[in-house]
């Protein structure tokens, strides 16, 4: 774009255009037509193509801003040896992960910052991973998952046999109350698109979905929230947030009819309720009157919950809870769902992060391809197990570990971020 | 995620803190308002000194009559608007009403209210069309509405065959409402401000209003939160079209002389007056205050180049260089207000 090589009279060359586009992603070790529009193709192959033009200008400093969130196992180790040619070339990378492992991989030197503030700055040879995580949470890892048993209810979400043409199918599980259970997967298995469903924002095509026994009105989410379901989206700054409004009216938007009578909204009461979910949720802002889209990524995750929260669920629905947020906030999230679970709130989380998934689970479903293919209980829950059903390798369950779950210290074995 | 980092005000108190930020929040909102105020403000003394005529009290009184109907149409935009839809149709709404209760009443001595109420009918029903495409038939609302505007046109031609309605057929108590006052104050502004101050009320204070703004400022979330969506904007829509129907009425009372085009081309008008006032084309922020003023504004201009004795032309030229200079600011000021913000929040 803009750098579209020309001919006589500033025509495009698009044959020039075609080829040298080819060239770049043979460089990639890609197939892709150049001809296509950006637009269809998945996030992982838009991101192969965003790094394609950033590889086009041959640039003596490259900079990626978590370049592998998207990308799976085979296209990160792809990207990683196109990285290390550059670099063999001469170029410097600056890359910006939170990815321990890739760091670990492919830098020669970490810097670490902390709540926008520097921290250190260290070769990687003799830092191990927990030192890393040190220096970035400012505290000890196995804080991370601080999961609580709770005793486990009846069952508050029953899913039977939901169906959504050619996105999923015959998903089936059930919820109870006191619970945490995670939906795992790879990057397109469906599992957003199932709490979508279970929500009532997309219309199932077969299925039911049952709420405390009754069964819920499909495609309405008004109807599920009467029910008592909340779903926190993935798309904070989309779906989560409006971005337009302030703190206190975003937490207010899901119960504007408990705020006031006859349509009446009482901003006393408005700003009450969010102060208290502001105490509750240690949100940091300056004013509950401020824009939501000035505050952190954590802390607006945070307004997503008291949202959400105030509604008063009985099945809170989360997905990617902590994605793109600091380490100390992740923690604090964890530590809210486990206590929320504690006291009898039953949880389904979907969730690419896979340290998150074994330490807060009870148990975790795996997705692969539109379809459930494993049930793992907490204490059979293992990296490769979740993998190896998520890859579609085998439903049977790994290596059957001992409670491996809390202070898991590794992080994310294979990409598998939506 | 991008990372950005910003240097921490260490200067500023927590408390502090919040209160400047609130009222940077606060003062941004309202230098809208207060900019085309001060603008309306320096326009009328500049008219006044050249032209003194222009503040007397017929000349006030011209200037509050010829704003009251492009107010209460801004009005109606700006509800339209703020869910981020536009209703291009209002102008031929306007029309369309004003020759239904002029063909209606001539001849007759039916009521003043009978005759408002037949506008606001009208206008309603027109409203509940474009409403309806937009919100249940999922059209984009620029198409819809510029149909309705064509269709509504040409029935309002068809049926006028070039006709007219004359003001000494319209009833005297029509036409009181148009020239008559309380207090040396004509009723039209005084039904526009009530119309405007009850519109912002509900807006402020109301969970529909609340609604609208969210569905203009993030459709998808208003969505999740159970914001029912196709109801709000065809809320907005029926209020839309009423207001222009009730407009319509009043354009009959005060003019009495209705011809088939009445109020040809106004939708731009509208539309320029309620961006120049703050009402984001993108939907989600504004209020219907700054749609007034900015309606205001408009016409004082108008009203103040013919006592300048200025070539009418020059109206279009400067209401569109408002227009373009009210979207940049917008721009600007949101992008240093984020930054600022952002700066002050940070710990």
């Amino acid at each position: 774009m803009g750098r579209q090589p020309r001919r006589a009279l500033g025509r495009i060359d698009h044959k020039a255009v075609r080829t040298s586009t080819a060239a770049l992603m043979a460089r990639l070790g890609v197939e892709l037509d150049p001809d296509r529009p950006a637009r269809g193709l998945s996030i992982a192959d838009q991101q192969i193509v965003e790094i394609a033009k950033a590889l086009s200008f041959d640039a003596r400093v490259l900079i990626m801003d978590e370049p592998t969130a998207a990308l799976t196992g085979s296209e990160t180790a792809r990207l990683f040896s196109v990285v290390e040619t550059l670099r063999a070339e001469g170029a410097a990378v600056l890359f910006i992960s939170h990815r321990l492992e890739e760091i670990f991989e492919l830098c020669q030197r970490v810097t670490t910052l902390r709540d926008g503030r520097w921290v250190a700055s260290e070769p990687l040879s003799g830092l191990t991973q927990d030192a890393l995580v040190r220096r970035m949470v400012g505290r000890d890892l196995a804080e991370l998952y601080p999961k609580q048993d709770s005793r486990v209810g009846e069952t508050a979400l029953s899913v039977r046999r939901l169906t959504r043409e050619g996105v999923f199918r015959d998903v089936s599980f059930e919820v109870r109350r006191g619970e945490i259970v995670a939906l795992a997967g790879l990057v397109g298995a469906g599992r957003t698109e199932v709490a979508q469903a279970v929500f009532g924002v997309d219309r199932a095509d077969a299925g039911e979905v049952r709420v405390g026994g009754a069964v819920l009105r499909p495609g309405s989410p008004t109807a599920a929230m009467d029910a008592g379901l909340a779903l926190v989206p993935e798309d904070r700054r989309q779906r989560g947030l409006v971005m337009e409004m302030s703190i206190e009216r975003n937490i207010g938007l899901t119960g504007l009819d408990r705020l006031g009578r006859a349509g009446l909204v009482r901003r006393a009461l408005e700003r009450g309720r969010a102060a208290d979910w502001a105490v509750r949720l240690q949100l940091k802002y300056g004013s509950l009157a401020d824009h939501v889209g000035v505050l952190s990524g954590g802390n607006q995750q945070k307004v997503v919950l008291a949202k959400w929260l105030a509604t008063e669920p009985t099945v809170l629905i989360v997905d990617e809870p902590t994605r793109g947020i600091d380490v100390g906030t992740k923690a604090e999230v964890h530590r809210l769902l486990s206590s929320l679970a504690a006291d009898g709130l039953a949880v389904l989380m979907v969730s690419s992060d896979l340290p998150e998934v074994l330490g807060m689970a009870d148990r975790v479903l795996v997705m692969h391809e539109g379809r459930l293919v494993a049930e793992i209980p907490r204490a059979e829950a293992t990296e490769e197990s979740v993998m190896a059903a998520a890859t579609g390798l085998a439903a049977a369950t790994g290596p059957t570990g001992d409670d491996g779950a809390t202070g898991v210290t590794g992080v994310t074995a294979e990409g598998t971020r939506t | 995620m991008s990372v950005t980092i910003e240097k921490p005000d260490k200067s500023a108190a927590a408390p502090e803190t919040a209160r400047s930020a609130r009222s940077l929040v606060d003062a941004v909102f309202r230098a809208r308002e207060i900019s085309i105020a001060g603008a309306l403000a320096l326009l009328v003394l500049f008219t006044w000194i050249a032209e003194p005529r222009f503040l007397d009290g017929q000349g006030i009184k011209d200037l509050l009559l010829n704003a009251a109907i492009l107010v209460l149409l801004a009005v109606g935009q700006s509800v339209v608007v703020i869910t981020r839809n536009i209703d291009l149709s209002v102008g031929s709404v306007v029309g369309l009403s004003a020759f239904a209760c002029g063909k209606f009443v001539s001849g007759t001595d039916h009521g003043v209210l009978t005759v408002l109420a037949l506008g606001l009918l009208v206008g309603a029903g027109c409203g509940i069309v474009s409403g309806a495409l937009v919100s249940f038939g999922r059209v984009p609302a620029l198409v819809v509405t510029l149909g309705m505007l064509y269709i509504i046109q040409g029935v309002d031609y068809w049926w006028a065959q070039g006709e007219q309605i004359n003001a000494a057929d319209v009833p005297q108590s029509v036409l009181d409402l148009g020239s008559g006052s309380v207090l040396g104050i004509p009723y039209l502004p005084l039904i526009a401000f009530v119309v405007l101050a009850g519109t912002a009320y509900v807006l402020r204070t109301y969970r529909g209003g609340r609604e609208l703004y969210a569905i203009g400022s993030s459709p998808e979330a208003a969505r999740l939160a159970g914001v029912p969506i196709r109801r709000r904007v065809l809320a907005a829509y029926l209020f839309s079209g009423a207001v222009s129907g009730f407009a319509g009425a009043l354009w009959l009372a005060r003019f009495g002389t209705v011809v088939a085009d009445n109020a040809h081309g106004w939708e731009l008008t509208v539309v320029s007056a309620v961006v120049v006032g703050g009402v984001a084309i993108v939907g989600g922020t504004g209020t219907v205050w700054g749609a007034a003023l900015g309606a205001l504004l408009l016409t004082t201009i108008g009203s103040a180049l013919a006592v300048l004795k200025v070539d009418s032309f020059w109206q279009d030229a400067i209401a569109g260089a408002l227009l373009l200079a009210a979207i940049s600011v917008d721009r600007i000021v949101r992008v240093r207000m984020t930054r600022a913000l952002r700066k002050r929040s940070a710990r």
